[in-house]
């Protein structure tokens, strides 16, 4: 459950949060990129370590923490599954395979830290507004952020189906892969039909208070690009391609 | 017997839910546990099967310390019927749904068929026996979550809010139910705003505000007294209400229902000559 708290926005006041949605959109874009890019663990590492200012800026640190350790499984999973490849493919553990291992993992965690982090300083509100601008159709828009704004109850509606489940005897601590992965029905049926019902109750409701009336929507507040947004975006971009020059991939 | 000693319970998110609760619960008992919204009741029963282990103090069922054990060990003891019956719901069919608790505690198949049958028929079920659980009505779906942890007979029944949303003939049930059980020497623990059907029960009534615990006693007792009700933001019953209004010294206010009241009156009114029989 820690991951999905990583993915959810808190109010604090910090620089960071302040920013146009688009301006860190393009620092994503840009951390994304270069970590598809390169495969060099050593490079990968000093991208995840450079995160850590500005999550500290943003005064988000323990919610992005919790995210990264929610994700440890996954990690720890995407590393095995990678060294047993390259284990059969080269006939043994060889240091190019524990590298290649390695460099995957490390993707895996920094994608994890650089979303968490746009995520946990951007409103849904102005993630909407974001995409609005960018012409994306307001169903869409609207799609995407009630997504996101459902994450946490659908986190919570899940917790209660364990206990449910569990206060009926349900071990999921117990018992071999297959067993393990067959115990997970209980859960995942009713978590799917809640958010089915969900989506209906939303559809009803939202069409009640008259949604789609009015073809073309204006917005109360407009989202303006600040100096300290060009900066942020110009450094992202200078980033990028000075790595790209540095050290070419 | 549940033992709940000084009991302190902290959410992850840092919200303190339960502040020093003490309680104890013996065989054969039926316990109301109520309290305003967030007043830490389910938070409280959620403490009885193990689900949450106590922050602080000590929880003890039978004998063991619910942090010393699992919950599907617990469980086996310890029934606890959710508020919600869409979130335990995933079978094909009504019968599967109810045999699921047993199968999970190693019952042997020739019981689990019997005790199935048995249960969906005492709830009214069993025609539904082979239907999905999810074409069921809103008061069907609550006897089903019942049903399916009834099953297994546990020593401890815990229903949270089993009444909300019900019209009164699926609350007549769910009374009939509780009856039943609490006839076989068991134990039953329900947590509810339902104050009318409190009042209909006349169980010991826990009365709960903001993670503490502000009385215990007969119901007759706790909710016949304004001040305690107020403080646990719950309105007095309304014949409790007509004896306050009424002011009389010949009518108690431990009055709870008409029959109470009736048998207050009645003399007084064969008294002066109106009451006609």
């Amino acid at each position: 459950m820690r991951v999905f708290e990583g993915l959810r926005f808190r109010r604090v006041p910090s620089p960071i949060h302040e920013l146009d949605p688009r301006s860190k959109a393009v620092y994503v874009a840009v951390l994304s990129v270069l970590s598809i890019v390169y495969s060099d663990p050593l490079i990968l590492a000093i991208l995840m370590v450079m995160q850590i200012p500005l999550v500290y800026i943003a005064k988000v640190m323990r919610f992005w923490l919790n995210s990264l350790r929610g994700s440890t499984f996954l990690a720890v999973f995407i590393f095995a599954v990678n060294l047993l490849t390259s284990y059969l493919y080269m006939g043994g553990f060889t240091l190019e395979g524990l590298l290649t291992a390695t460099a995957m993992t490390l993707r895996f965690i920094l994608l994890m830290g650089v979303f968490s982090l746009f995520f946990l300083t951007t409103t849904p509100e102005d993630l909407s507004l974001a995409l609005e601008k960018l012409r994306i159709p307001y169903d869409i828009c609207f799609a995407f952020t009630a997504a996101m704004r459902f994450v946490p109850d659908i986190a919570l509606e899940a917790q209660s189906i364990m206990d449910a489940q569990k206060s009926r005897g349900l071990e999921l601590e117990r018992g071999g892969f297959i067993e393990r992965i067959r115990k997970t029905l209980p859960i995942l049926v009713p978590l799917f039909i809640r958010s089915f019902q969900r989506s209906l109750e939303l559809a009803e409701a939202m069409e009640s208070r008259a949604y789609g009336a009015i073809e073309k929507r204006t917005s109360l507040y407009e989202l303006k690009m600040a100096r300290n947004d060009y900066v942020f975006m110009i450094l992202s971009i200078i980033l990028l391609t000075a790595t790209l020059l540095i050290k070419p991939p | 017997m549940i033992e709940v000693r000084d009991v302190y319970y902290t959410y992850p998110n840092g919200f303190t839910a339960l502040k020093g609760v003490n309680l104890t619960i013996r065989k054969g008992e039926c316990v109301a546990i109520m309290g305003e919204n967030g007043a830490g009741k389910t938070t409280l029963v959620k403490h009885f099967n193990g689900l949450l282990k106590p922050t602080r103090g000590t929880v003890v069922v039978d004998g063991v310390d619910t942090r010393e054990t699992s919950v599907a060990q617990l469980a086996r003891k310890v029934g606890l019927v959710f508020q919600n019956p869409d979130h335990q719901f995933f079978s094909e069919t009504v019968e599967e749904e109810v045999a699921f608790a047993l199968r999970n505690f190693g019952f042997p198949e020739d019981e689990v068929e019997r005790r199935v049958e048995k249960v969906l028929k005492r709830m009214g079920l069993l025609e539904y026996r082979k239907s999905s659980p999810f074409s069921l009505s809103g008061g069907e779906k609550k006897r089903l979550a019942i049903a399916s942890i009834v099953v297994f007979e546990p020593e401890y029944l815990v229903l949270d809010e089993p009444t909300i949303g019900q019209d009164y003939i699926q609350k007549v049930e769910i009374r009939r139910v509780i009856d039943s059980y609490l006839e076989t020497g068991r134990t039953v623990v329900i947590v509810t705003h339902d104050l009318e059907f409190v009042v209909d029960l006349r169980p010991r009534v826990v009365l709960m505000s903001r993670g503490r615990i502000l009385a215990d006693g007969k119901a007759e007792e706790i909710l016949s007294d304004s001040k305690l009700m107020d403080d646990a933001s719950l309105l007095l019953p309304q014949m409790t209400e007509l004896a306050y209004k009424l002011g009389n010294p010949k009518i108690p206010r431990t009055i709870l229902d008409e029959n109470d009241m009736l048998e207050v009156v009645k003399p007084l009114l064969k008294h002066r000559g109106v009451w006609r029989s």
